[in-house]
C-alpha cells in the first residue's frame, strides 16, 4: 500500500499578534507514492510542525494537504506516526502494543474470522521482523530505547498504513543501534511499499535513508532546497564513505549553517573570548 | 568504583539518593520507626511527677481499649465510624472520578470547573457544619456529608492532575491509529492514569479519616470520633489516646491494603525506578 502527498502553500502560525510565531511559511511539496523523503534543517525550522500537519495532528493556518488527491481533515488510519519517545503504552506487553489498533473500531469493522487470523499472523510477522520475539511478553519499561522504538515501528505498521511519518524516531539512540535501525527501516520501506516521511537533524541519517532530502530553514520556517540522493535504491553502510555521499553531506551541512544563523553566535563567542582575555590582562 | 563496593549493591549505601534498599532493611527500619515513639512514650509516662490524666502510659491505654471492647461497644463504634468514612469517601470518588476525568481531558470543562473547585476547597469543612445540619439534618447523612465536603474538592483536582499526566505522544499515537475520542479516554487515558488514580484514592481515604472527629461533632452518639470527644469532656485521657490510636491503626491497615492492591494490579510498574 502506498500513497502520494500533496502539500500546497501550507503555512502555520502559532499565537496571535505581536507574539505570533511563523513556524512555517508557504510550503509546497509533492511526495510520490512509495517515496522515502527526509526532512532536515536547523532546530526550530518547522520540520515537526509540517510532519504533524501531514499527520493531521496540527491544524493548517493556510493551504492544503492532500493524500492521493483527497484533502485531509485530522488524523487518519492511512497515515501512521512514529514519535521520538514515550508513545508506547506501559501497561501493555510488547505484543499487545503491536496489536493495539485491533482494539479500535476503525480497524475492526466488518471483520471476519479470516481477517482476525490474518491480523494475528501480521502481528507475529512484525514482531519477528523487528527482532522482538524474545521480548514479546515483556513490558516497554523493561526494554532498551532501541527495542522500544522497534515496538513503536511495528505498532505503526500493524494496519498496513500507506504512509509512515517519523519524527526523529532514532534521535535518542546510540550510533550502533541507529545503524541497525536504518537498515531495518529501509527494509520495511522496500517490502511494505509505504511512503515514508522522516524528520531528523542528522544529515548522514537523512542521506542514507532518503531518496530525496527536503532542507528547511528557520525564521520564518520554510522549505529551502530539495536534493535528490545520488545513491542506488539498495543501500549499505559503506556508501557513507562514497565521494557522492560525502559531497552531498558537505553541501547540506553548509546550507544548514548558512540558514541557521549560527554565524552571529560565533561572532558573539569571539567577543566573549576577547572580553575574557581583556579581563585577564587587568 | 571498585567491583566489591558495587557488588554490595542495594544494601551497601543507605544514603545514596533514591537508591533501592533491600526489603529486610526496609522492614527493620519501618519497625524501628514505629517502635521508637512507643519506647519514648513508655519512658515519658514513667517519669516522676507525670500525672496519668496528663499522660497515660501504653499499659493504661491498652487496658482502656480492653474495657472499651468488653464493657462498651468498641466494635460498633469502629463499624459505624468506618462506615461513615468509607461512605463519604466513596461518594466523593463516585463523583470526582468522572468529573476529574473530564476536567483533565477537556480544557473547556477545566476552565468551567477548576477555578470554582480551587475556590471551594479552601473553605474549611468544619465551617460547613451548621449548613449541613440545616440542609441534611442531624441523621447519618450529615456525617457522611461532612466527610464528603472534606475530601471531594481536593480529590477532583488531584484526579484531573493524574489524568493530565498522560503523555501527549500516547494520545496522539492512538489518534493516528484512528481512535475515536471515546476510545482514547477508555483505552489510553484511563488505563494510563489508573495507578495514579489508585494512589489518589489512597491518599484521600487518609484525609477522610482525619475528618471523622469533625463529622462526629454533629449530633453523634456513637463512633470513634464521638468517643474521643466524649472522653475529653470527662477528662479520660487514656480513652482519647485509645481512640486516636485506633483511628491511626485502621488508617494504617487501609493504607497498606491499598498499597498491596497497587502492587498486584500494576505488575508493569515493578522494579521501575522513578
Ligand atoms: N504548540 C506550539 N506553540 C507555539 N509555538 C510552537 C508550537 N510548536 C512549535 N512551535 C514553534 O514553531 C517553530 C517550529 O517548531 P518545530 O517543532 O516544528 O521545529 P523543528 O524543526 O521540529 O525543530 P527541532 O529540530 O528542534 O525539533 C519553533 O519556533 C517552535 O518554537
Ligand atoms: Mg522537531
Amino acid at each position: 500500500m502506498t500513497a502520494s502527498i500533496d502539500i500546497r502553500d501550507v503555512a502555520k502560525t502559532f499565537g496571535h499578534g505581536a507574539r505570533a510565531i511563523h513556524a512555517l511559511e508557504g510550503a509546497n511539496l509533492t511526495i510520490r507514492p512509495n517515496e522515502f523523503v527526509t526532512f532536515v534543517g536547523a532546530s526550530g525550522c518547522g520540520k515537526s510542525t509540517l510532519l504533524r500537519m501531514i499527520g493531521g495532528l496540527e491544524s493548517l493556518s493556510r493551504g492544503s494537504i492532500a493524500v492521493n488527491g483527497q484533502p485531509i481533515g485530522g488524523p487518519g488510519v492511512d497515515r501512521a506516526m512514529v514519535f521520538q519517545h514515550y508513545s508506547l503504552y506501559p501497561w501493555l506487553t510488547v505484543a499487545d502494543n503491536v496489536r493495539f489498533c485491533r482494539q479500535l473500531k476503525a480497524h475492526t469493522r466488518d471483520r471476519t474470522s479470516a481477517d482476525v487470523e490474518k491480523a494475528a499472523g501480521r502481528a507475529d510477522a512484525l514482531i519477528r521482523l523487528m527482532g522482538l520475539s524474545h521480548v514479546a511478553h515483556a513490558y516497554p519499561s523493561q526494554l532498551s530505547g532501541g527495542m522500544q522504538q522497534r515496538v513503536a515501528i511495528a505498532r505503526a505498521l500493524m494496519s498496513r498504513p500507506p504512509i509512515l511519518l517519523m519524527d526523529e524516531p532514532f534521535g535518542a539512540l546510540d550510533a550502533q543501534t541507529r545503524e541497525v535501525m536504518h537498515d531495518l527501516i529501509r527494509h520495511v520501506h522496500r517490502i511494505e511499499g509505504s511512503t515514508i516521511v522522516f524528520v531528523t537533524h542528522d544529515v548522514e541519517e537523512a542521506i542514507y535513508l532518503g531518496q530525496r532530502i527536503v532542507l528547511m530553514a528557520p525564521r520564518p520556517g520554510r522549505i529551502d532546497t530539495l536534493y535528490d540522493v545520488p545513491l542506488p535504491t539498495e543501500r549499505h553502510q559503506d556508501m557513507k564513505l562514497a565521494p557522492a555521499f560525502l559531497a552531498l553531506k558537505r553541501a547540506i551541512l553548509e546550507r544548514i549553517r548558512e540558514t541557521s544563523g549560527m554565524k552571529t553566535d560565533l561572532e558573539q563567542l569571539a567577543r566573549l573570548n576577547a572580553d575574557a582575555a581583556a579581563t585577564a590582562m587587568e | 568504583m571498585s567491583a566489591s563496593k558495587r557488588a554490595r549493591g542495594s544494601g551497601g549505601s543507605l544514603w545514596q539518593i533514591r537508591a533501592a534498599i533491600d526489603p529486610r532493611q526496609y522492614w527493620l527500619l519501618a519497625l524501628a520507626g514505629l517502635v521508637a515513639p512507643l519506647v519514648v512514650w513508655l519512658a515519658a509516662s514513667h517519669l516522676d511527677g507525670i500525672d496519668k490524666v496528663f499522660l497515660p502510659g501504653p499499659a493504661d491505654v491498652l487496658t482502656r481499649i480492653w474495657s472499651w471492647a468488653s464493657d462498651d461497644d468498641l466494635t460498633a463504634d469502629v463499624a459505624i465510624s468506618t462506615w461513615r468514612v468509607v461512605a463519604g469517601w466513596a461518594l466523593s470518588a463516585a463523583i470526582a472520578l468522572p468529573l476529574g476525568l473530564f476536567i483533565g481531558s477537556y480544557r473547556a470543562v477545566q476552565a468551567l470547573l477548576e477555578p470554582l473547585t480551587d475556590f471551594i476547597r479552601y473553605m474549611p469543612a468544619v465551617a460547613f457544619i451548621p449548613l449541613v445540619m440545616l440542609w441534611v439534618g442531624i441523621e447519618e447523612g450529615s456525617k457522611v456529608a461532612i466527610i464528603f465536603i472534606g475530601t471531594f474538592f481536593q480529590m477532583v483536582l488531584m484526579i484531573a492532575e493524574d489524568v493530565r499526566r498522560v503523555p501527549l505522544a500516547q494520545i496522539e499515537a492512538a489518534q493516528t491509529m484512528g481512535a475515536t475520542r471515546g476510545e482514547i479516554l477508555e483505552k489510553v487515558i484511563v488505563p494510563f492514569a489508573k495507578p495514579a488514580l489508585l494512589d489518589t484514592l489512597r491518599v484521600t481515604m487518609g484525609w477522610a479519616w482525619t475528618y471523622l472527629v469533625v463529622a462526629e461533632l454533629v449530633a453523634a452518639n456513637s463512633g470513634l470520633g464521638y468517643a474521643v470527644l466524649k472522653a475529653q469532656r470527662f477528662l479520660q485521657t487514656d480513652k482519647i489516646f485509645a481512640g486516636i490510636l485506633l483511628i491511626g491503626l485502621i488508617g494504617l491497615l487501609i493504607d497498606q491494603s491499598f498499597r498491596l492492591i497497587h502492587r498486584k494490579a500494576f505488575p508493569y510498574l515493578a522494579g521501575r525506578q522513578r
